[in-house]
């Protein structure tokens, strides 16, 4: 008896989050239902389309290089991640493995530039890339994402859990410090990478006070930038617009269903680092 | 060449590793941060972005005696306030009741989670589009359920700043739960158990439990919170650019209005100064908290 009711009140529960749990989506699915119904319609309560339609993907496929700015997106933050990684590495390993002078001093200063807030830099980024005749390309907008203090912060405290023994012994036998990186450390830090090339992606794809600032053409735009914009010129096309945000989701959206768990986990390492 | 010795090498190898990370921080990170300090030192004087001269504390002067600067300031200060008490709060309980043998939990917290991912920008546009003013938008149908009249929402100065902060607190819901569910993985189920002994309900167990265990969690997402709600934007940009009549005008925005749209650097510099200042108090009060829970 007591088991029974037990149970029913865990299904009870367990319905109501999942209402919960849609009504927190009904902002994404409006957005789908939007994009797929006809000009005529959008107004209207419906959740299903009465005629499924295409034409709001045709405007913004007529209107904007969604294409090339989600391209841009993509090279921008694939490349930036890269380097995140890689230089992230290179400087983890440094402070988790090699006894030079000064470590603790240079680590403690990289710590610190986690304080400085990104909107600081703007202005004084944005003249520097002006200097370099750089503003309006690529190059701009991944330069200052070149590196994260987080990826060295996270790699260096993964780093340290891996036993010394087991790096050690190749490096005496004559290793170099790069096979040894490469070879022993990186493999056995796989799940660490996950979680950073997810959170250091995501963190890119979604930038966007610095992609507006430094591009002023439509082809070198971002995604992000291009949507805002797209929305601004297109203040009574929620069809279009709706379209052009799902498109803009759609890589993200996919990267989350293949790596759900490296997913959350990258996200809870930003909660370490707070 | 001659042959160096094992301390030596160490030094050099260690350097060697971190050249790229250290060029990268001296030019990206560094060398702009002074220069920004710099900057909010100068005064505009013709109309090239770099016809500037010294003068001295002038910009924080003006920045601090500008109603704009001011009532950005309150309206960050607003929004803020109610994010982080809502997004906490409301992560929390998520959190807690998801943690349990629930059916279709995994579904459930992917639902919570997706507007995590999604970017501010496309949630931002998905919005105004819920909130059009027009009494068939989809936030007035919702609410004409409840015999409500249609509100103008993002057009309307009495609800703007609710309409943006209310998208803010669904928006990151689901990142605090993950956090949470992160935290609570960490309370042994020992303590439950003995409590379930003593009689205590589901109640006195949160209370007496759950929360005081996850105090240091708690206090992380309120901080970083903070900081991070300080520094909103881009649902700003999206949603309202600041109106209507300056009532969602927020400090970034402000300072990209001062650097980007009037061109005034120093002045956008100084206001980007007084709100670092602030932030930077925030930040050692999180480092603190930080290093109490790693010992």
């Amino acid at each position: 008896m007591q088991e029974n009711k037990y149970k029913i009140s865990r299904i009870i529960l367990a319905v109501i989050m999942l209402l919960l749990g849609v009504l927190m989506m009904v902002p994404v699915l409006w957005m789908v239902v939007t994009s797929f119904k006809t000009k005529g319609e959008i107004y209207l309560p419906n959740w299903i389309p009465s005629v499924i339609t295409m034409e709001n993907y045709e405007t913004v496929f007529s209107k904007i290089p969604v294409l090339k700015m989600i391209g841009n997106s993509l090279f921008v933050s694939g490349v930036a991640t890269f380097f995140q990684l890689l230089i992230g590495t290179l400087a983890a390993y440094a402070f988790a493995r090699i006894r030079f002078v000064g470590r603790n001093i240079i680590f403690t200063i990289f710590l610190g530039t986690m304080m400085i807030p990104g909107y600081i830099l703007t202005i004084p980024l944005y003249l520097i890339v002006d200097k370099l005749g750089m503003v309006n390309t690529l190059a701009a907008l991944i330069l200052p994402r070149l590196v994260s203090v987080f990826a060295i912060f996270m790699l260096r405290q993964f780093f340290y859990s891996i036993p010394r023994e087991l790096d050690e012994s190749a490096f005496i036998d004559g290793a170099s410090r790069f096979r040894v990186l490469f070879q022993i450390i990186v493999p056995l830090s796989k799940s660490a990478y996950a979680a950073l090339l997810i959170f250091s992606f995501m963190n890119m794809w979604n930038d966007f006070m610095w992609p507006l600032i430094v591009t002023n053409s439509e082809t070198m735009r971002t995604i992000q930038v291009g949507i805002a914009y797209f929305k601004d010129s297109n203040t009574m096309d929620y069809g279009a617009t709706m379209a052009a945000s799902l498109l803009a989701s759609i890589p993200i959206l996919v990267v989350f269903l293949i790596a759900n768990r490296s997913f959350v986990q990258g996200i809870t390492m930003t909660g370490i680092k707070g | 060449m001659p042959k160096l010795n094992l301390r030596q090498k160490e030094n050099l190898d260690g350097y060697l590793f971190l050249t790229p990370a250290i060029l990268f921080f001296a030019v990206f990170m560094v060398y702009p941060f002074f220069y920004s300090f710099y900057l909010s030192l100068q005064e505009k004087t013709g109309m090239k972005l770099t016809d500037l001269s010294f003068a001295g504390l002038t910009q924080y002067q003006k920045v601090l005696a500008d109603p704009e600067f001011i009532s950005s300031l309150i309206n960050t200060g607003i929004y803020t306030f109610s994010v982080v008490f809502f997004q906490v709060a409301i992560g929390l309980l998520t959190a807690v009741v998801l943690n349990r043998a629930l059916i279709g939990k995994t579904l459930t917290r992917s639902f919570f989670f997706i507007p995590v991912i999604i970017s501010t920008i496309v949630c931002g546009v998905i919005w105004t589009w819920m909130y059009d003013p027009a009494a068939s938008g989809l936030m007035n149908r919702a609410i004409s359920i409840f015999g409500i009249e249609p509100i103008a929402w993002l057009k309307d100065p009495k609800w703007a700043m609710t309409s943006v902060i209310v998208m803010s607190i669904w928006k990151w819901i689901g990142y605090h739960m993950v956090i949470y569910l992160a935290g609570l993985q960490g309370i042994s189920n020992d303590y439950y158990e003995a409590a379930s002994l003593e009689g205590a309900n589901v109640l006195q167990k949160f209370i007496h439990i759950t929360f005081p265990l996850l105090s240091n969690t708690t206090w992380l997402l309120v901080i970083t919170s903070i900081i991070n709600s300080f520094q909103i934007f881009d649902q700003i940009y999206t949603m309202t650019n600041g109106g209507p009549m300056g009532a969602t005008n927020v400090i970034v925005y402000f300072i990209y209005k001062a650097g980007f749209i009037s061109f005034d650097l120093p002045y956008a510099s100084a206001a980007a100064w007084l709100l670092f200042v602030v932030i930077f108090i925030l930040t050692l009060a999180q480092l603190k908290v930080q290093s109490k829970n790693e010992q």
